[in-house]
């Protein structure tokens, strides 16, 4: 209605490829200059950024990770002192879990997701990001914190009372509640961006059968967040109540109870390790595909191990509380589902076992970081069995069996396939190659160092030695060891080191990518390295589950699309039939003021409650600012 | 991992047992990962690949499924086999507090009721069950070489079995994070003969020890005088504080400071003059003494057998 | 890489309505969020309540009044909600105006009743874990209202200004009144919960 004269209903149809570009650069692309940085919609930009992000919060998590390893290196050391070691653990835990681990999966889906399904942009692209505003505005909350000796010190899971308005005193434990505020408001932004991208911007053609097996973990960990999520949001909230306005949630004197706490603490825990495992477990299933030059044996099953996987993770929790004093049948139920876990991660380590015998594998770094994944992955699943068992686990739980447990799960099971996918994937993101003869040394100091590091700690948990001590007593049979692992995480920490100094000089002057330099099979690599802004020229049309193998010459597009608004296609759910033309969000500053007002009420709160009153007005002017509709055709169709 | 009680001996057996299956797993798994990687990937396997490949993965499913419940009943055999509360013979109340343990063994006759600190002595060959409770936060009660850990729990009760099969000390310590000084947080069980540990009983039972030298007499006139009796008891003295341990029979333990020192002279001495550098972040405040009253207040503790 | 045309967009709809629009399915998963939200609320209570022999705790039941004429507004305000959501899919503009100020109104009324139904509780957060859950049970909904209160009322202007004759808008019309549904549906079992449960 906004009277756009002659082409104002200008189609792609028959435009030829120097005009649709021009065309189409002109209405999606982010322009120069600050204003455009912070205003930008583009997943491809954000998550860019919150991979970047997510990578300086694992260094410097692996920094606090080096200092706990120089104050355990002998006995009674005096290096840090017991406040600043039980702040640096609960800041190593919590900065880990909270700050890289989730968040760094939830950024590849959004730079990947969209390109993999064929479309445009991520669905609510200013939510999109709103969320990355939010949860940078967390980390340096937390880091801040820390730096200003306000860390919190309660370890990751924060357990009450330790935590409540009586034994911590100051502001330590709210910074950490908040903390985790921020965190689950920007993931489960991302959960719902990646669910309704997925349910409804698939490419033509892209029926459920024909999802890479990316996206599917990807769905799947987004239902997981956003079903587990809420449950650590009432538990914090509360937790923040019983501090902050005096209410008795886990406080038993006035009838509130330790181990609620605990029970919605890992009611979101225990699936919050599947989150940050099943894209990985994607990432996997991508990487072996491409390097086997072969789809992975088993699709089906894949996806229902998946699914099987995230249904299961909702009935697990109280493996985590077999010391709590809990009636012991109940117990063994949990012990059961916990080992039946190992069926869908069974079947997953054997489709890709097969895969790899009945293709043609091709060694290089990230496939190497696939086999490591393996080899660790297996040991960190077992052990996982083993303290599954209830009478097992009474004389590990709480020891550094389950430190190294753990780590060979999130370090092997999740930071190996990432590091894969960063090499797999960088240069579609930067269109320059990462180093090969580098990333083999990578591969070996990390997969050394990793192995020597974290395996004797079975060992010391075996030996007795409980986790979160600052130090121990020079009478315990654990110095050797302990200085065995301190010396080894140099050699991890070389190799994260060397990481990072490839990645650099890689984004710099890497060789320069082509479109598709692997060879694979998905969509991302239809387009150029690094793609336009608009992802596609033409959306594709997607006949099979492997799109760029069928016909590797030619790509099936559609056409009819607008080139006078951001416009993408809405598809239908299960056979992603075309439904509608749909516009797509334009730049905006506004998901910025938003987050800004939404830090300012947040933060402000955990002084006030009348913060949540009075904060909130000024979120509700940005949000209505937000939404208002301004005039530009993405606005009016 | 050398097991001197009945629990700690099923379970052991079940730790060997479980980590020889997952090795094996594992072992095999590794295999077949070199296999796949490293054969001859020349000749290209077509469609009855595929199908021995389906089989092989489903059969690879079936022996998973079959070692979980295997496992699954091993489990739950060996938590059937470990000793329960009800038949118990004996029970010693044991509280966690910031950071040490508050032990009571409880009797009808109120006359016969005492409390200790940081270490229990139990008769062997018995069940005992130790009631764990807690005075502020959750700790975990852990003595590896005879059972697996139990929470203590603010707000409700729990229970663990403990039987020793020979006489020994064994080392325990707080599992679960309670704050600074959860590293040293560790306590004595000494299991004894019967009639040793009668003994024992019947000594802790008495009142402390009058002093009967003259270092230790002052040592006693300084402890009543100073601060130390608003925190600690000495049944027999007018000190009856409850915040800190009960210190009647301090000199007959192993330990002080929750298994951070030997009990010495010197140790007691280096504590009472400076326990938050020994232990940082600790309940008990430095209080100023004279060198003269150090002395003897040392000299007092250390005579409280 | 060269492309080939298969497919022809051309005559598809510019905007998607009901299940083929984003926003539509955007509503559902926030619906889904704070569903699982409450329903924990619930579970919290629940829990709560299983671990004292007396329930309430140190308080009398609730009174009855508030609550039951605050369940009886938003029963009622069901039906001009849907009746707006049909009105939003016909795009019929000026019934959409009028619909939406009355459900403005019925976003409004709720709150006097609620207002009493904290005192109506006869206890206060800070008291015990009883007060603590029920008074955190009764703001996540008031909030739940507020929110919903307020977008009604930004689109009230929105239609009243020159955005509102547009496809577009009438689907954000429809998606509030889903969205309000929810409000109501969120309610009830809560409603159960609070006044019933203390009752048994
Ligand atoms: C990515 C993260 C991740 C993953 C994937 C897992 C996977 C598993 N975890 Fe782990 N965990 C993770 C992260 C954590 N876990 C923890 C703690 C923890 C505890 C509590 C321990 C305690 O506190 O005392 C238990 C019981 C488990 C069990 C399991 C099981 C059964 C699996 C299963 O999913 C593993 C399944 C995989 C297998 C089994 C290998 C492959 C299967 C094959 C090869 C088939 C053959 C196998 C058999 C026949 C058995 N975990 C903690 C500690 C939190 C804290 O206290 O701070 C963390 C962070
Ligand atoms: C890179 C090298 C790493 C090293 C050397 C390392 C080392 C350690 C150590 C020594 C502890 C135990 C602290 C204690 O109990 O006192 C620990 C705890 C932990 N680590 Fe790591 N870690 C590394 C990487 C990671 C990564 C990548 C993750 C997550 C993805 C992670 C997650 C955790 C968590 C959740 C804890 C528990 C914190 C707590 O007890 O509250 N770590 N780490
Ligand atoms: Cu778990």
């Amino acid at each position: 209605m906004m009277g756009r004269r002659g082409d104002e209903d200008l189609r792609d149809t028959a435009m030829d490829e120097p005009e649709l570009d021009r065309r189409l650069t002109a209405i999606w692309s982010t322009p120069a200059g600050v204003w455009g940085t912070l205003s930008t919609v583009d997943h491809k930009t954000i998550g860019r950024r919150y991979i970047v992000t997510a990578f300086i919060f694992l260094a410097l998590g692996g920094m606090l990770a080096l200092a706990m390893r120089l104050q355990l290196s002998q006995p009674e050391a005096r290096f840090i002192g017991p406040d600043r070691y039980n702040q640096i653990f609960t800041m190593h835990g919590t900065n880990m879990m909270f700050l890289f681990a989730v968040p760094v999966m939830e950024a590849v889906a959004v730079y990947l997701v969209p390109l993999m399904v064929g479309t445009r942009n991520i669905a609510f692209p200013r939510l999109n990001a709103f969320s990355y505003w939010i949860y940078l505005a967390g980390g340096m909350l937390l880091w801040i914190a820390f730096a200003v000796d306000a860390g919190p010190d309660a370890g990751w899971f924060a357990y009450v009372p330790l935590s409540g308005p009586e034994y911590a005193a100051g502001k330590r434990a709210d910074i950490w509640a908040q903390m985790i505020t921020f965190t689950e408001v920007s993931a489960l932004a991302v959960a719902v961006e990646i669910v309704v991208t997925v349910f409804k911007q698939r490419a033509p053609g892209m029926s459920l059968d024909r999802i890479p097996l990316f996206v599917w973990s990807m769905l799947v960990t987004s239902f997981l967040v956003i079903l587990a999520m809420p449950a650590i949001m009432i538990a914090s909230t509360a937790l923040i109540l019983d501090r902050l306005v005096g209410t008795h949630f886990f406080n038993p004197a006035e009838g509130g109870d330790v181990l609620l706490w605990q029970h919605l603490f890992w009611f979101f825990g225990h699936p919050e390790v599947y989150i940050i495992f099943l894209p990985a477990v994607g990432m996997v299933s991508t990487i072996v595909a491409t390097f086997t030059r072969r789809p992975v044996f088993g699709y089906l099953a894949m996806v229902m191990a998946l699914i099987a996987t995230g249904v299961l993770a909702f009935g697990l929790w109280v493996h985590h509380m077999f010391v709590a004093g809990l009636p012991r049948l109940g117990e063994s139920f949990f012990t059961a589902s916990s080992m039946v876990i190992a069926i869908p991660a069974g079947l997953q380590i054997f489709c890709w076992l097969a895969t790899m015998w009945a293709g043609r594998p091709v060694f290089k770094t990230p496939f190497l970081f696939v086999i490591g994944f393996v080899v660790i992955f297996v040991i960190g699943g077992l052990t996982g069995v083993m303290v599954a068992s209830v009478p097992f686990d009474t004389q590990v739980h709480d020891t550094y069996f389950v430190v190294a447990h753990f780590h060979y799960v999130l370090v092997g099971g999740a930071v190996f396939p990432l590091l894969g996918a960063i090499y797999y994937w960088f240069p579609k993101m930067t269109g320059r190659m990462m180093s090969e003869t580098l990333g083999r040394w990578i591969f070996s100091l990390i997969f050394t160092g990793f192995n020597l590091t974290f395996f004797p700690m079975h060992i010391l948990g075996l030996q007795g030695m409980p986790r979160r001590i600052y130090t121990y007593q020079p009478e315990m049979p654990w110095s050797g060891v302990n200085m065995f692992i301190s010396l080894s995480a140099v050699i991890l920490a070389a190799g994260f080191l060397l990481f990072f100094i490839d990645v650099i000089r890689s984004a710099k002057s890497g060789s320069a990518a082509p479109a598709n330099p692997w060879g694979a099979s998905t969509l991302e690599w239809a387009t150029a390295s690094p793609p336009p802004s608009y992802n596609f020229g033409r959306l594709p049309v997607v006949g099979s589950l492997e799109p760029l193998s069928d016909n590797p010459e030619t790509l099936p597009v559609a056409t009819g699309l607008s080139v006078n608004r951001r416009e993408l296609v809405v598809t239908s759910l299960v056979e992603a039939l075309p439904q509608a033309r749909e516009s797509s969000p334009g730049n905006s500053i506004w998901p910025l003021w938003s987050a800004l007002a939404t830090t300012a009420m947040l933060i402000w709160s955990i002084f006030t409650p009348w913060a949540v009153v009075w904060g909130s007005i000024p979120v509700a002017i940005t949000l209505v600012g937000w939404f208002w509709p301004k005039g530009v055709p993405e606005d009016d169709s | 991992l050398d097991p001197g009680g009945a629990a700690a001996i099923h379970i052991e057996h079940l730790i060997i047992g479980v980590v020889a299956v997952c090795t094996a797993i594992w072992i095999l798994v590794m295999i077949v990962l070199g296999w796949a990687l490293l054969r001859d990937h020349s000749q290209e396997s077509g469609r009855s690949g595929e199908r021995q490949l389906t089989l092989t993965v489903t059969a690879g499913l079936g022996a998973t499924v079959l070692i979980i419940t295997g496992l699954t009943i091993a489990s739950f055999y060996t938590t059937r086999s470990i000793g329960l509360p009800e038949n118990a013979s004996l029970t010693i109340v044991v509280k966690g507090q910031q950071w040490w343990w508050q032990v009571i063994y409880a009797d009808p006759d109120p006359a016969f009721s005492f409390q200790t600190a940081n270490e229990i002595h139990i008769p062997v060959g018995q069940d005992v069950r130790i009631q764990l409770e807690s005075a502020d936060v959750v700790h975990s009660f852990w003595v590896p070489n005879l059972a697996g850990k139990q929470d203590l729990v603010p707000g409700r009760s729990n229970s663990i079995v403990l039987r020793a099969e020979r006489p020994g000390v064994y080392r325990g310590q707080c599992a679960e994070f309670c704050g600074m000084q959860h590293s040293h947080m560790a306590m004595m069980i000494i299991a004894e003969e019967p009639a040793l540990y009668q003994r024992w009983l019947a000594a802790q039972r008495s009142d402390g020890v009058k002093a009967t030298n003259p270092e230790a007499s002052a040592g006693m006139a300084a402890f009543l005088s100073k601060p130390c009796a608003a925190c600690h008891t000495v049944r027999g003295t007018p000190a009856s504080g409850t915040t800190g341990p009960d210190l009647t029979h301090v000199g007959s333990r192993q330990t002080i400071a929750a298994g951070l020192f030997e009990t010495s002279r010197g140790s007691l001495a280096a504590w009472i003059a400076d326990p938050q550098t020994l232990k940082p972040g600790n309940n008990m405040p430095m209080v100023p003494l004279t060198s003269a009253e150090l002395r003897d207040i040392s000299a007092y503790m250390e005579s409280l057998k | 890489m060269r492309e080939s045309v298969v497919y022809d967009l051309t005559n598809l709809p510019p905007h998607g309505l009901g299940t083929a629009s984003l926003t539509w399915w955007g509503t559902l998963a926030f619906m889904l969020i704070e569903g699982t939200g409450f329903a924990l609320s619930i579970v919290v209570y629940l829990y709560l309540m299983s671990l004292t022999p007396q329930w309430p705790l140190n308080a009398p039941p609730p009174d009855l009044l508030a609550g039951t004429v605050l369940t009886v507004l938003l029963v009622a305000s069901l039906l001009p909600n849907i009746l707006i959501a049909r009105w939003a899919r016909e795009q019929d503009l000026p019934k959409v105006r009028i619909g939406l100020i009355v459900m403005s109104l019925f976003g409004a009324a709720p709150l006097t009743p609620r207002f009493f139904e904290f005192s109506a509780m006869h206890i206060k957060w800070d008291q015990n874990a009883y007060g603590s859950i029920v008074w955190v049970m009764l703001g996540l909904h008031t909030t739940h209202i507020l929110t919903d209160l307020i977008e009604t009322l930004v689109l009230t202007c929105l239609m009243f200004s020159r955005h509102g004759d547009n496809p577009r808008r009438f689907g954000d019309v429809s998606d509030n009144a889903m969205y309000w549904n929810f409000v109501v549906a969120t309610w009830l079992p809560m409603y159960v919960c609070l006044y019933w449960a203390p009752r048994l």
